[in-house]
């Protein structure tokens, strides 16, 4: 969508290349565009804090996004201000550079996909998908075959003169999958999708999912409370929390490198352990323990308090007599429970001084640490992550 | 285990008999004595006839009465439908101050009892000259008519998911096809049966009629009463079962609509 194309005739329509002209079989393709969000905020009249507070990110074209937290946290309030269901406050909406935040939902030409499916009850599933290619004033013949490639891309072929209330949960969010693409949106929006599927059907839909955005090339934004389903689809993850972005960044960044204690617990296990930051800047001293930091590990003031972050499968337990490298941090524990989970095990532990945590060892690594026993627990400094300890876990503004 | 829940105990079957009986046995009497050969209201009719349903669809006083509720009805039906079911999506979707209030005002008409509402409305109405017109029998019936559209586009609107008006927008449906394409199909059930409700409720509505009514502007249910208070004339058995399977038929014609689609 970006530069001009040098032989491009006159007639150039606002839905990109792919709309009308599209070759081939099956779904047109089409380029994603970006997405960007400026200063957008939502109040509700009689609400003391803002739904939405002060939001910016910016989504690379095609890129597939995800905004993870828990409910409450703005994420879908977020999703509904960009699909135009709920208005905007202040801020900007820009996709592919032009501010729709004022726009009324119809003209956006964005699609959109529902928890609940949301398919028209007294319609067929071709019906149903070829409503969005009936607003675009297509031809009729060119309507039936859309409709029939994306029935196909969707694998209900065989389906479409049925109403909805004769097909199955997820045969019903594949017809809403299709006739939200039929039309190539600009970006794609969905909310929970997966939501009110079971695990197995959760899971199939998961990589028919990711197997679309690559097919397609859209611009995906998905909201999710659920951190699997977040890191096993997202190119990037945009953390909300209390109204606002915590971090944005890879499935990876957030795991490896949390900014805040609310990232780190919300995506996978995590143990966190409370200090001051020395005036050195290479321990953190809590009451009962003084832990090394990684080096250069900084973002938090000496002397204030910052909390150490360990992931359970960067800790091992060490077996009598093993004596810990010197840089490592040792901590003494006694083992509460133990998880057995097949290819890995969970060691759950507790601290002389109450505090608990957790061990992930794989099967063929792991210790032979039982219920009840006292052992030591180790990790070494660059395995870990310093961040702010703030009231809420936010980042200071 | 479930089957066996459903079924009903022998006890309720009976109990269930003996008040449907109850109920309507008496309103039945009025279907044999309409088939009658003589001028009188013996039961059971000792011959058979169909002179007066014949009387019923000749005879000027009757048949104008008849072709009055009609026309009375079909009207009041057009015009409480489009202001009950324009009421019930502002009560249903909008937020306004004094909405229970507006809510109370339009369902008072089903409250209020009608020989009340009869005095109110003929005294109104001499003021206003429409006692005796179509005009005046229009917004009478319409009044009382309206609580009942009310009611039923409500409770459609109610269980209509919002969301669809939604996907619709998504899809780039603008405000006028979401409503024509998703939501009128999807409430239209509920739009009709009001509609029913509102004919029924003109066409044997007999209180108000009475009050208002004029030698030029009388509905079949006022026919009918004069009938009943001044002359023996079985020619108001046909009436009345004429009236009672239009209103039966009426009132079955959603259930019988739904079935057939289930088909």
């Amino acid at each position: 969508m970006t530069g001009t194309q040098p032989f491009s005739t006159a007639s150039t329509d606002d839905h990109g290349p792919s709309d009308a002209s599209a070759s081939g079989e099956g779904i047109p393709t089409s380029r994603g565009v970006a997405l960007s969000l400026r200063n957008l905020v939502k109040k509700y009249p009689g609400m003391p804090t803002p739904a939405v507070r002060d939001v910016n990110l910016d989504i690379a074209p095609g890129e597939f996004m995800t905004f993870l937290g828990p409910s409450g946290s703005g994420k879908t309030t977020t999703l509904n201000m960009i699909a135009g269901f709920v208005s905007v406050t202040s801020g900007e909406i820009l996709i592919d550079s032009e501010d729709v935040a004022r726009m009324p939902a119809h003209k956006r030409d964005i699609g959109m996909v529902f928890q609940h499916y949301a398919l028209f009850p007294h319609m067929t599933a071709a019906q149903n998908v070829a409503f969005p290619l009936e607003q675009r004033k297509l031809s009729k013949d060119e309507i039936e075959r859309r409709v029939r490639a994306a029935l196909v891309s969707v694998h209900l072929e065989d389906y479409s003169a049925r109403l909805p209330r004769h097909l199955s949960g997820g045969q019903q969010q594949r017809v809403a999958v299709a006739r939200s693409v039929v039309y190539n949106p600009r970006v794609l929006l969905m909310d929970e999708p997966l939501g009110a599927l079971d695990k197995h059907l959760r899971e199939q839909l998961q990589s028919e999912i990711t197997r679309l955005h690559r097919e397609l090339g859209l611009t995906f934004v998905y909201v999710t409370h659920d951190q699997e389903e977040a890191l096993a689809l997202s190119d990037r993850i945009a953390v909300f929390n209390d109204g606002g972005i915590e971090q944005v960044g890879t499935p990876d960044e957030l795991y490896e490198s949390p900014l805040t204690v609310f990232v780190a617990e919300f995506l996978g296990d995590s143990n966190v352990l409370r200090g001051k930051v020395s005036q050195d800047e290479r321990t953190l001293k809590g009451k009962h323990y003084e832990l090394g930091l990684r080096e250069g590990a900084t973002g938090v003031e000496p002397g204030s308090s910052g909390a150490v972050v360990v992931r359970p499968e960067r800790i091992h337990v060490l077996t009598d007599g093993e004596t810990a490298q010197s840089t490592h941090n040792v901590l003494e524990a006694t083992v509460s429970e133990v998880v057995y989970l097949g290819a890995a095990r969970k060691v759950f532990i507790e601290f002389p001084w109450g505090g608990t945590g957790l061990v992930r060892e794989s099967m063929r690594l792991a210790s032979s640490a039982e219920r009840g026993d006292r052992v030591r627990v180790a990790w070494a400094p660059e395995d870990s992550v310093l961040v702010p300890d703030g009231p809420r876990g936010r980042l200071p503004e | 285990m479930l089957d066996s829940d459903r079924r009903l105990s022998w006890f309720t079957k009976v109990m269930v008999a003996l008040v449907a009986f109850y109920l309507v046995t008496p309103t039945l009497i009025v279907i044999p004595l309409s088939f009658t050969d003589r001028a009188s209201f013996d039961f059971p009719p000792k011959g058979w006839s169909l002179r007066y349903y014949q009387d019923f669809l000749t005879a000027p006083e009757w048949r104008d009465a008849l072709f009055t509720s009609l026309r009375l009805g079909v009207a009041v039906m057009l015009l409480a439908t489009l202001l009950g079911t324009a009421a019930a999506v502002a009560l249903v979707r909008g937020r306004f101050p004094g909405k229970s209030f507006v809510n109370g005002l339009l369902l008072a008409p089903m409250i209020v009892p009608v020989i009340v509402v009869a005095v109110a409305t003929f005294g109104t109405f001499l003021r206003w000259q429409l006692v005796g017109t179509f005009t005046g029998f229009l917004l009478a019936h319409t009044v009382l008519a309206l609580p009942f559209v009310v009611v039923t586009v409500s409770s459609a609107l109610q269980t209509f998911d919002d969301r669809l008006e939604l996907a619709a927008a998504s899809l780039g449906a603008g405000p006028l096809t979401r409503l024509r394409r998703v939501t009128l199909p999807l409430v239209l059930p509920g739009v009709l049966s009001g509609a029913v409700f509102a004919f029924v409720t003109s066409f044997d509505e007999v209180v108000v009629a009475l009050y208002i009514q004029s030698p030029q502007m009388r509905t079949l249910p006022v026919r009918m009463y004069t009938s009943v208070t001044s002359e023996t004339d079985p020619t108001i058995a046909a009436a009345s079962t004429f009236i009672l399977v239009v209103t039966t038929l009426l009132i079955l014609l959603p259930q019988l609509i739904r079935r057939g689609e289930r088909v």
